[in-house]
């Protein structure tokens, strides 16, 4: 019974996961000697840190994912906050569930929406003439920060979850314990609130900054030819350019720096891999 | 808050505020989607034009092809339908078993296997979809050059579409399998044994029962997941693109308001599949 049910789990993972990694690391050290000849190489890794676009690239995507993990913190706790510990009953439950609606439906139909509000045709530009605000409508799109609400409207889901799962434990007597001691607001936040759902902030963070590193939709849409997302150029490797060895170099790099700075967040918050992925 | 601490009125306002405006920008971009798919002008921006159904229905006599007669986008839902229907069969099925495999038996390399069984969560997609598409080609391109043999399914295309969605969604039944069965009272099995049930007769009548919505959760989470996957199916498709790669092609090349008409209509599906758990759900 015991090998009958290991056999489909090994199967599944030797086939998906760890041998095409491992497939993937071959292709990424290997260059192209004359046509259908291979040789062992760093080549591809040197090419990455030799050009420049590359490499910046790559720490753009880095630094905006980070940002982009914040800004979902900020605007999810406070949510996460009311769900648990403002709203009561139905009311809470309610805006819980308004909170998962959006993600019900795919990201490509959120990203269609953020176009048709967004661009210089869009509907938020022609309130902003219509307001008086602006002479003439101002194209949205294809900045940065449009870049930013739409990553952090495709994280907030996973961030909210984590969050309402560990406020809800928290004991309100040890908020009103530290009120009727004369703890101010911001000092309740920071020495009991904060304290306790540092489980459910690390797994968002964890999550959403995996995410947003690895997305390609958002960016490409809404940031349009100035996105330069590092996915898109692992995308341009592979299928655009057939550079394979290229890609899986690529690829790996941010399979890297995704791990790197998931070990960073857990080292930080002194949490366990499983009981982060469980909780998220 | 919290019954006995006094928030002074200023806090209440910015509170309501602050989730008004919460919601308003977690629903504006799925609103406006919807009403555009209405608006009567060849491009889904303002000024309103008036109402119109030619983005479901066509109009002959404007030349606008309707969402149930543009055969492509039909066609695209239904590859992301089948497509959607294996990866649920093929993760419930791995799903289950490893629900059972981590929680009621002991092995060597246990602790290894559950921390593998995570992995596949924090593989970027695009990374998943490019190793599988790697691995695959180069079995393809040996077993051609070994045995002459064109294994077509290990080309891009659907199969491949399948293997990569299945390989992080099978993680993801595996989880909400197991939970269920984590708080299973396995007194009820023993008590069926001595009672003389068979082994299977315990499994069809006790246990299987007991995981049910467990089952049917992972199963909407998987068609859901499925439908909605762009990264990991982007790098593995072929000539005939599931829906979210059909969308985003027609979006870069400048978007029409059929999209929003398919758009509005994957909202009613899947709020219908929501409805439908949550009414299975309250039953329970």
């Amino acid at each position: 019974m015991l090998v009958l049910l290991l056999g489909p789990a090994v199967l599944w993972l030797l086939a998906l996961i760890v041998l095409p990694h491992l497939d993937l690391a071959l292709l990424s050290f290997r260059e192209r000697a004359a046509p259908g000849e291979y040789r062992a190489s760093l080549a591809q890794y040197g090419t990455f840190f030799t050009e420049p676009l590359y490499w910046q690239v790559f720490v753009r995507t880095a630094i905006l994912s980070i940002v982009a993990t914040a800004l979902t913190l900020l605007v999810a706790f406070p949510i996460a906050w009311v769900i648990t510990k403002v709203a009561r009953g139905r009311a809470s439950a309610t805006l819980f569930m308004l909170c998962l609606i959006p993600f019900w439906v795919s990201e490509t139909v959120r990203a269609l929406g953020w176009l048709i509000l967004l661009r210089e045709s869009g509907v938020l530009p022609a309130l902003l003439v219509k307001l008086g605000l602006t002479a003439m409508p101002v194209e949205l799109l294809y900045h940065d920060a449009t870049i930013l609400v739409g990553l952090v409207y495709t994280s907030l889901l996973f961030m909210v979850v984590p969050l309402v799962s560990s406020l809800e434990s928290l004991d309100d007597s040890l908020v009103e314990a530290a009120y009727d001691l004369g703890a101010s607001g911001p000092a309740i936040l920071r020495d009991i609130v904060i304290p306790h759902a540092m489980p459910g902030i690390t797994a968002g963070c964890i999550v959403v900054f995996m995410l947003t590193l690895g997305n390609y939709l958002t960016p490409n849409l809404l940031g349009g030819k100035n996105s330069q997302w590092f996915t898109e150029l692992i995308y341009t490797q592979f299928i655009v350019r057939f550079n394979w060895e290229q890609g899986a170099a690529f690829g790996f790099l941010l399979l890297a720096l995704s791990t790197a700075i998931i070990a960073v967040g857990l080292r930080l918050s002194g949490q366990r891999f499983i009981d982060v992925m469980r909780r998220a | 808050m919290i019954g006995s601490i006094p928030r002074p009125a200023w806090l209440r306002t910015a509170t309501a505020l602050y989730v008004a405006t919460f919601l308003i920008f977690l629903f504006l971009p799925l609103v406006t989607v919807a009403v555009f798919a209405f608006n009567d002008a060849a491009y889904p921006a303002p000024p309103w034009r008036g109402f119109t159904l030619d983005w479901f229905f066509g109009n002959e006599a404007s030349g606008r092809v309707g969402l149930f007669h543009d055969s492509e986008l039909l066609g695209s839902i239904w590859t992301s339908v089948i497509v959607s229907v294996w990866v649920t069969a093929l993760s419930l099925g791995i799903g289950t078993a490893n629900a059972f495999l981590m929680e009621r038996y002991t092995f060597p390399g246990k602790q290894a296997l559950s921390v593998l069984i995570l992995t596949p969560l924090v593989i970027p997609g695009v990374i998943l979809g490019i190793s599988i598409l790697s691995l695959s080609s180069r079995l393809a391109d040996l077993m051609d050059t070994l045995f002459g043999l064109d294994l077509e399914f290990l080309r891009p295309g659907l199969p491949l579409v399948v293997l990569g969605q299945f390989a992080y969604i099978a993680t993801i039944a595996t989880l909400i399998v197991s939970a269920r069965l984590k708080r299973f009272d396995r007194t009820l099995e023993e008590a069926a044994l001595n009672l003389g049930a068979s082994h299977a007769a315990v499994l069809r009548t006790i246990t299987f029962p007991y995981l049910r919505p467990a089952l049917i959760g992972a199963a909407a989470i998987s068609l859901l997941m499925s439908f909605e996957n762009f990264n990991t199916t982007l790098m593995l498709v072929g000539a005939d693109p599931p829906l979210t790669v059909m969308m985003y092609g027609r979006m870069r090349e400048g978007a029409s308001p059929v999209l929003n008409a398919v758009s509005l209509f994957l909202m009613v599906a899947s709020a219908a599949l929501a409805l439908s758990l949550m009414r299975g759900g309250s039953k329970k």
